[in-house]
């Protein structure tokens, strides 16, 4: 029996007080709303409205004279410089394919011009004035029209490119591709007793946090532009605004306060140039907020994916094949397109045990709203599709569907070929999966729903009809080898200790399960810690809060900052003991010997390290990449109602089992 | 050309105050540019009930009234509930509960919970979620929001009896 390592914890895997919960029920100022100095400019933004169309002329000379008008920012009077929008590693695995305004529109609800006038009100009546030319072009509204002959190119600008070695070719909508085989697929599905093909669509979603997108920005006495931002990534925000803008990174400095959910969707950056290029251009703070009809028209989407899975099985319940081919629909331009496409073939492939796999992803433009990150990020959209149709062979079958899931899925000691042949962009990493206790998830969810009922209502009759469906699910804790988080901390007089950490708590309470990992290895509690995190200026980079990676990633760069800091900790109180520093240990915030007899507090260490002797600052940083990325397990149960009259589907119960590991803060789970 | 200043007269969170208004603001409006930055704005549409404040006792989307409408009300925002050294009750629970993610939702929560508080004396659970039900959440799915407040009101009912 092997023993459970967070039995000796005192920190992690205690539930302890999320560190900003107090100040966010108080509901002080905290959110990028609240800290706009009443002189800040308002933006507001003309939107296309054409889903496809050439800008034949613009007309700002009205709207420039309104009253209270400060800005008017259109192409003719914004540099232009190729980049994406979407906040992911350097260089993006996403096209280039974006411009802060463009001469041509894509969607409805792509940028035309930005006003910025001394209220909402005057803003409104200056868009009213611009006067723009459509030249209308033929719009592009499903995939089957993107991929066909002849189809309307959506991005036919010389500058569109890959920043990585995939391919793109948007003279024919493709944004990308990728695939995969392991086996022989022909074969497997020659081998199976039963053979489904089935293509599946997945709709559109936007995530809807209750903070829309919100920015603000102003330029600081020294002359640098300071962007206050409700975003996920603010480092690859920072990166992206100096791209686009054409201005150094040093230029500018990036914060994110609190803020009010993302779920992916502020995994981008979308009002932050055009706020900065106000400052700049007036001197005065701008501010940015989404109506909530900007957010959900122009803000980011799930990618809606059309999946075609042929999968064979065998009487006894072994797959002999999978096959998915996946056709995302990316909208007007790319962003998360690949990486979302890949997820769907490395997320949800590997759940089940089978040696004949084929996977072939296509991405295509399209005039639509614009996909994006969003929760579960590709997996979601093909577990749609395998569920289903793994429910389809155990029918087949004649096998109970959670019998078929517990026979079928990875077990804890196994890989994949998935696992090596998909990365984001380029090759994945070998892994073989360290633990799995999707089996306890099938059998607790099962007896919560009440799993047992569901014969009775299959033969039923009548209007209503009851069901309950299972759906288990996989998904992975960041990206290895490109992901990367930064911590550092300091101690100071009284025993306390500044975190600063480069990862974006977007309201998970990273900041707190960060402190208390760092607080786990100092051998201190956690309301010691204080924490600062997500501003480019000031913390370690990160980045940022996407991947399922900031407590397994950013929290490994916590510890090791602590552990930095221990050993000087450590030395500092074994010279103050007199003692050689083999001969200590820390315990309870003290440095002491092995009875005890001996002992110093990290309060007097610090000033001792401060202001008496050998003086220096006893700081620890630390980074940390991943080498593997290791999935959660998770199994749903839903019991609904169906009105076969109308279609009404109604929720009459829901449980998630989900297996996390060890839950660093299980009242935040 | 100079606008003829026009004022509204209310009871914010106990102090009678005037302020400068236009007749198409909305309270949510001013009271955030006033200062009362704890009502949010998240639809502006009466939706989300994240700009919830309390007029006359009752919980409003103050996002959807205008400054005008409050003349001579008496009108209460978060800023009058709890503090660092003593959060109320329910913010105590919902701290403890981990109740609190992104908090933008919490605001807006504590302040129907207070109209709930005020106006009723029994708190069934139709009761309770008539009240809670102009407040979304996105993070929470709601079971620790409910559970936090469940505690407060079962521990008044229970005081209520003994009295």
């Amino acid at each position: 029996m092997t023993t459970n390592p967070a039995a000796s914890f005192k920190q992690v895997n205690h539930s302890v007080t999320k560190i900003d919960a107090k100040q966010l029920a108080l509901g002080k100022n905290s959110y990028v709303g609240d800290f706009a100095p009443p002189d800040a400019l308002i933006v507001k933004m003309l939107w296309s409205p054409h889903p496809h169309a050439r800008i034949k002329s613009i007309d700002v000379s009205k709207a420039e004279k309104m009253p209270g008008v400060k800005a008017v920012l259109w192409h003719g009077n914004v540099p232009r410089n190729i980049h994406c929008t979407a906040g992911q590693g350097y260089p993006e695995p996403s096209p280039y394919d974006t411009f802060i305004f463009d001469t041509k529109v894509r969607y409805v609800g792509d940028r035309v011009a930005a006003v910025a006038a001394e209220t909402p009100e005057q803003a409104d009546a200056a868009l009213a004035k611009i006067k723009v030319d459509y030249e209308l072009l033929t719009p592009v509204f499903t995939l089957d029209e993107a991929m066909a002959d002849g189809a309307p190119v959506i991005h036919d600008e010389p500058e569109a490119c890959i920043p990585i070695p995939i391919p793109y070719e948007p003279k024919i909508n493709l944004v990308a591709k990728v695939g995969c085989e392991a086996g022989d697929f022909e074969q497997g599905m020659k081998d199976a007793d039963f053979t489904f093909d089935d293509t599946y669509e997945t709709p559109y979603a936007q995530h809807c946090p209750i903070e829309p997108y919100t920015s603000l920005a102003h330029i600081d006495p020294s002359g640098r532009i300071v962007i206050t931002t409700s975003t996920q990534v603010p480092f690859h925000c920072r990166r992206i605004v100096a791209q686009a803008l054409g201005i150094p990174v040093q230029k500018i400095r990036v914060i994110k306060p609190r803020i009010g959910g993302g779920f992916g969707s502020k995994q981008e950056i979308l009002l932050e140039d055009i706020v900065a290029l106000v400052a700049l251009r007036t001197g005065r703070p701008a501010f940015w907020q989404f109506t909530r009809e900007e957010n959900f028209r122009t803000g980011r989407t799930r990618h809606p994916i059309r999946v075609r899975l042929r999968t064979g099985v065998k009487k006894d319940g072994t797959i002999t094949a999978i096959g998915m081919d996946c056709w995302n629909n990316t909208g007007a331009y790319g962003g998360h397109g690949l990486t979302v496409v890949s997820c769907c073939g490395s997320k949800v492939l590997p759940l089940y045990r089978c040696d004949n796999i084929h996977f072939d992803g296509k991405v295509y433009y399209t005039n639509l709203p614009v996909g994006g990150a969003y929760r579960g990020f590709g997996a979601t959209q093909a577990f749609f599709a395998m569920e289903s149709t793994i429910d389809k062979m155990a029918e087949a079958i004649g096998m109970d569907p959670l019998e078929f899931r517990r026979k079928n899925h990875i077990q804890t000691g196994e890989g994949s070929p998935v696992f090596a042949a998909l990365g984001e962009g380029k090759e994945g990493t070998p892994m073989t999966v360290g633990s799995c206790a999707l089996g306890e998830c099938i059998e607790k969810g099962a007896a919560a729903i009440g799993w047992q009922n569901r014969t009775d209502w299959r033969e039923k009759t009548g209007r209503f009809r009851r069901g309950i469906g299972c759906a288990c699910l996989m998904q992975g804790s960041s990206i290895p080898h490109i992901d990367m988080g930064g911590a550092s901390i300091k101690i100071n007089e009284d025993g306390s200790f500044n975190l600063l950490v480069g990862a974006t708590d977007l309201g998970t309470g990273s900041d707190t399960v960060l402190a208390q990992i760092a607080a786990e290895e100092l051998c201190t509690t956690t309301d010691k810690m204080i924490v600062y995190s997500s501003d480019t200026d000031m913390t370690p980079f990160d980045v940022g809060a996407y991947a399922s990676s900031t407590t397994y990633l950013s929290g490994e760069a916590a510890r090791k900052a602590a552990a930095d800091a221990k050993r000087q900790i450590l030395k500092t109180g074994a010279e103050m003991l007199d003692l050689p520093v083999e001969d200590v240990h820390c315990e309870d915030a003290h440095v002491l010997n092995a009875d005890g007899s001996k002992k110093v507090s990290y309060g007097d260490i610090a000033c001792y390290a401060l202001y008496a002797k050998n003086q220096y600052q006893i700081i620890g940083t630390g980074s940390h990449f991943t080498e593997k990325s290791p999935p959660p397990f998770a199994a749903h149960y839903a019991e609904i109602e169906v009105d076969t009259w109308t279609g009404l589907i109604k929720i009459l119960k829901y449980v998630s089992t989900i297996d996390c590991g060890t839950a660093v803060n299980p009242a935040l789970c | 050309m100079k606008k003829n200043p026009q004022t509204v007269t209310f009871t914010i969170n106990g102090e009678n105050k005037t302020f400068i208004t236009e007749p198409d603001e909305k309270l949510l409006a001013l009271l955030r540019r006033e200062g009362y930055k704890g009502a949010k704005f998240g639809c502006g549409q009466g939706t989300c009930g994240s700009c919830t404040v309390l007029m006359d006792g009752r919980a409003v989307y103050s996002c959807l009234l205008y400054a005008m409408q409050a003349e001579g009300r008496e009108i209460r925002t978060i800023e009058s509930i709890g503090s660092h050294d003593k959060p109320s009750e329910f913010q105590q629970e919902l701290i403890d509960g981990g109740a609190v993610q992104c908090g933008y939702c919490i605001p807006g929560m504590i302040m129907s919970a207070t109209a709930l508080m005020e106006n009723e004396t029994h708190f069934d659970d139709e009761t309770v979620r008539e009240y809670m039900d102009g407040n979304l959440c996105r993070c929470t799915g709601y079971e620790k929001i409910w559970a936090a407040l469940r505690r407060v009101l079962d521990r008044q009912e229970a005081a209520a009896k003994t009295k």
